[in-house]
This record gives C-alpha cells, sequence and structure tokens, in this order.
C-alpha cells in the first residue's frame, strides 16, 4: 500500500511523516506523529473527542483525509501548555471540575480555545454552541460551560 | 482498499470518475465510509482553490461545489442563507461540509440541500453543459457527475424565504424534519409558492399540496390552516431512530403553520 510523506506544522513546530493511503488525520497523529491528545471516539464525525484546528478552524481529525493537510498548521491539545504553563483553559477545567472521565476533554479544549480565540468575551449561549459538536457523557456540560465562562471573563485563578 | 486519486482540476477528475469512485470533497460523508471500509476502491479529490469561491451578483449567487457552511456563515451577501448554514452540524462539520456534498446526503441529512430546492436553485456540473435544477440532480444523485456550482436566486424580499429545523437535541441535533418556503408575492398574493420538506422522503421533496394551497393567496390564517392540513402531501417520510413516518405526518402540519405564521408577521 502506497505511503505518502507530508509536512506540516503541529503546534507550531515542523513535522514530517508518512500517512498510509485512505488514513484519516486522527490514525496519522496518534499511529505516526506519536500526538496522543486527540482521542478516537466515534470515527464518525458524531462525538468531537478527535477535534484539532485545521489553520485555526476546529475540525474533525477522523473526517479529514490525512495526506490533505500537506502544508497546513494543525494545532491540539497537546499545544495548550506552553513551557509547563498550562493554558488558562487547562487551569479552569481543573478548578470547575469540567473534566471526569476525561475522554472527550482535549476536543472540548480545542473547541473552547477556538472559541476564545476568535471571540474573547462570549455569552452563554455562544459557549454552549460552540461546544455543541463535542459530546461530554460525564459531566452534564454544566461545569465545563462555568470553566469556559470563567476563563471568558478573565475570573480564572492565575 | 481505498486509494487516493489527487487532481488540479475538476475536469480532470470528472474524467477518471466511474462507478468505482467517489469524490471527496469535506469529507464529513466520504471519510465516514472510508474509515468503516466501506467506501468505492476509488477516492477522487481536487485540489483547485477556486472551487471555493463564492460570486454573489444582485439577484444570485453562485457558490462553488467547496464552499463550506462556515464560508457561507461568512459571507455577508449570502445572508439570506445564514439561517440554514448554522444548523448545518456542529461548528467542526461546519468548518468541513461543504455546499455541494449537502446535494448528496443521505437522510437524516441535507438541510441546505432542502433549501436549494425552496429557493429554486440550479447546479453546474464539470464540463459546462446548462445547469440542472436542484429537483431533477435529486431526483436522480446516483448519475451526474461531479458538481462544479450551485446558482441561488436570492429573494427580492428577504422576508419571502423562510427556514425552520425541527431536532429534539439543540443547538445540535438532526433533523425530524425541516422546512424551508419562499413565497414571492405580488400585489400580496402569493406568486411562485416554493414549499420544501427535509428528512420526509430518501431525498428532499417539495411539498405540492402546500405549494397548490398558497398560489395565488394572500399569507392569512385560513391560507395557512389549509396549508398545513396539505403539508404532508406528496411527501415519503421514513421510519428512524428520531420518529416514525406517522409521527413525522402527523406534525408535518404543525411545524408549516408555525413557519407560516412567523413569516406572515414578517
Amino acid at each position: 500500500m502506497a505511503r505518502r510523506p507530508v509536512n506540516f506544522t503541529l503546534n507550531g513546530s515542523p513535522r514530517a511523516a508518512f500517512a498510509e493511503e485512505g488514513q484519516n488525520l486522527l490514525e496519522f497523529l496518534r499511529r505516526g506523529v506519536g500526538d496522543l491528545t486527540p482521542k478516537y471516539g466515534c470515527g464518525q464525525g458524531t462525538c468531537g473527542a478527535c477535534t484539532v484546528t485545521v489553520n485555526g478552524r476546529t475540525q474533525l481529525a477522523c473526517l479529514v483525509l490525512a495526506e490533505t493537510v500537506e502544508g497546513a498548521e494543525i494545532g491540539t491539545a497537546a499545544g495548550l501548555a506552553t513551557s509547563g504553563t498550562l493554558d488558562p483553559l487547562q487551569e479552569a477545567f481543573m478548578d470547575h471540575f469540567a473534566a471526569q472521565c476525561g475522554y472527550c476533554t482535549p476536543g472540548m479544549l480545542v473547541s473552547a480555545r477556538a472559541l476564545l480565540d476568535a471571540n474573547p468575551r462570549p455569552t452563554r449561549e455562544e459557549v454552549v454552541e460552540a461546544i455543541s459538536g463535542n459530546l461530554c457523557r460525564c459531566t452534564g456540560y454544566e461545569p465545563i460551560i462555568a470553566a469556559i465562562l470563567s476563563v471568558a471573563e478573565g475570573r480564572a485563578r492565575a | 482498499m481505498t486509494t487516493v486519486e489527487t487532481y488540479g482540476t475538476l475536469a480532470d477528475a470528472a474524467r477518471a470518475l466511474g462507478s468505482d469512485a467517489v469524490y471527496l470533497g469535506g469529507g464529513t460523508l466520504v471519510m465516514r465510509e472510508v474509515n468503516a471500509g466501506r467506501a468505492p476502491a476509488r477516492v477522487l479529490r481536487v485540489t483547485d482553490p477556486g472551487l471555493a469561491e463564492i460570486r454573489a451578483s444582485g439577484d444570485a449567487a453562485s457558490l462553488g461545489a467547496g464552499v463550506t457552511m462556515a464560508d457561507v456563515l461568512a459571507a455577508r451577501e449570502l445572508d439570506f442563507l445564514h439561517p440554514v448554514a448554522r444548523v448545518i452540524g456542529g461548528p467542526q462539520v461546519r468548518n468541513m461540509a461543504t455546499v455541494a456534498g449537502n446535494l448528496f446526503a443521505a437522510h437524516p441529512y441535507g438541510d441546505f440541500a432542502m433549501a436549494l430546492l425552496a429557493l429554486g436553485a440550479r447546479v453546474h456540473f464539470a464540463g459546462g453543459g446548462s445547469p440542472r435544477p436542484v429537483e431533477e440532480v435529486l431526483r436522480d444523485r446516483e448519475r451526474g457527475g461531479l458538481v462544479a456550482s450551485v446558482e441561488v436566486p436570492r429573494p427580492r424580499d428577504p422576508r419571502a424565504f423562510g427556514f425552520l429545523k425541527v431536532s429534539r437535541v439543540k443547538p445540535k441535533g438532526v433533523s425530524i424534519l425541516s422546512i424551508a418556503a419562499l413565497l414571492p408575492r405580488e400585489g400580496g398574493r402569493i406568486r411562485g409558492a416554493r414549499v420544501a420538506f427535509g428528512a420526509m422522503g430518501p431525498t428532499p421533496l417539495r411539498a405540492a399540496g402546500a405549494e397548490r394551497a398558497l398560489e395565488g393567496q394572500t399569507l392569512d390564517a385560513a391560507t395557512i390552516a389549509r396549508a398545513a392540513d396539505q403539508a404532508a402531501d406528496g411527501l415519503d417520510p421514513p421510519t428512524d431512530a428520531l420518529a416514525t413516518a406517522w409521527y413525522r405526518r402527523e406534525v408535518a402540519g404543525v411545524h408549516l403553520s408555525r413557519l407560516l405564521q412567523r413569516m406572515e408577521r414578517g
């Protein structure tokens, strides 16, 4: 089976790896590149556990053909903490107990970060809309919404 | 096993298309099949950025096949399509799913194609030729080649176009049914009524009975009641995990009358 070289940027660093033919971006990132933060939930684009950014916009890695990200900038939850300092969203998720089993958390964080980058002061309704493509079966969403709003309002613990 | 072929232009891909091939647009439909090992042997894709172009003139807009729902929402000149694009999938899906892909989305998806049907849009295919009405394309989805762009007439009066999606889960849930109505008025009377339903058949369908009830009338309570009464006429609702065919038929008129009442209020 053909393997194709893919050059791209992962969380700001240039990377190159081989993609299997027909391989999706989720498998490529996890097996080919070694970034295990995007999770494999449904493989059908329903759960959002594999959410990453492609050129700054959230997409479902399981529905992206890996070879199409040639030259693209990919962002994952692994890129949120910089030099040992957590993103304020990650702090807020801890403070608000917004992660229980944790499986949805990386995708949830990527969606939340994309929202706040585009709209630093979202309403509660805009937060709900922004995470509507990310399923959580533990929290009932309220702690997650509270965590995101706390950062949006600049009230997160530093 | 799936092999992937990449082409520079849609014309090249159209020539390579065959019964063993499928076209990859935004990936939200085709990659599901690839992941499940159910995709055709060959997946074709095109890198031409021109496929994502939006061109708007006074009375019509041309949407390239690769225009995403997020692109539609970012285009101010497409404001009449914003209520439709906003309820397709979740944020990630809207960043991926394309206008042309929605024409081929199986039940219960295809709310955008349903709105295009009500608006009387026409579909341009690779290789030129005259554009075909959306309803003709929907009737014969298996055959027809590669979509290049969709030409959408802009409603002269924005209040003449209404859209409603009914789902159990909000804000992101698939349709129990969806409705779009284009009701242009001349001297207060409806001329050229077009009403379409999504998730009420194997493809989006026009509601012939409702259109007959509305044509030539003023949009008042009596007309709305007659249209609601005829709402399911000409439709073929399926039973699925969300609702039975019986339920969909029962509530079609209720939701149509709610949409029409909203349009009546303006």
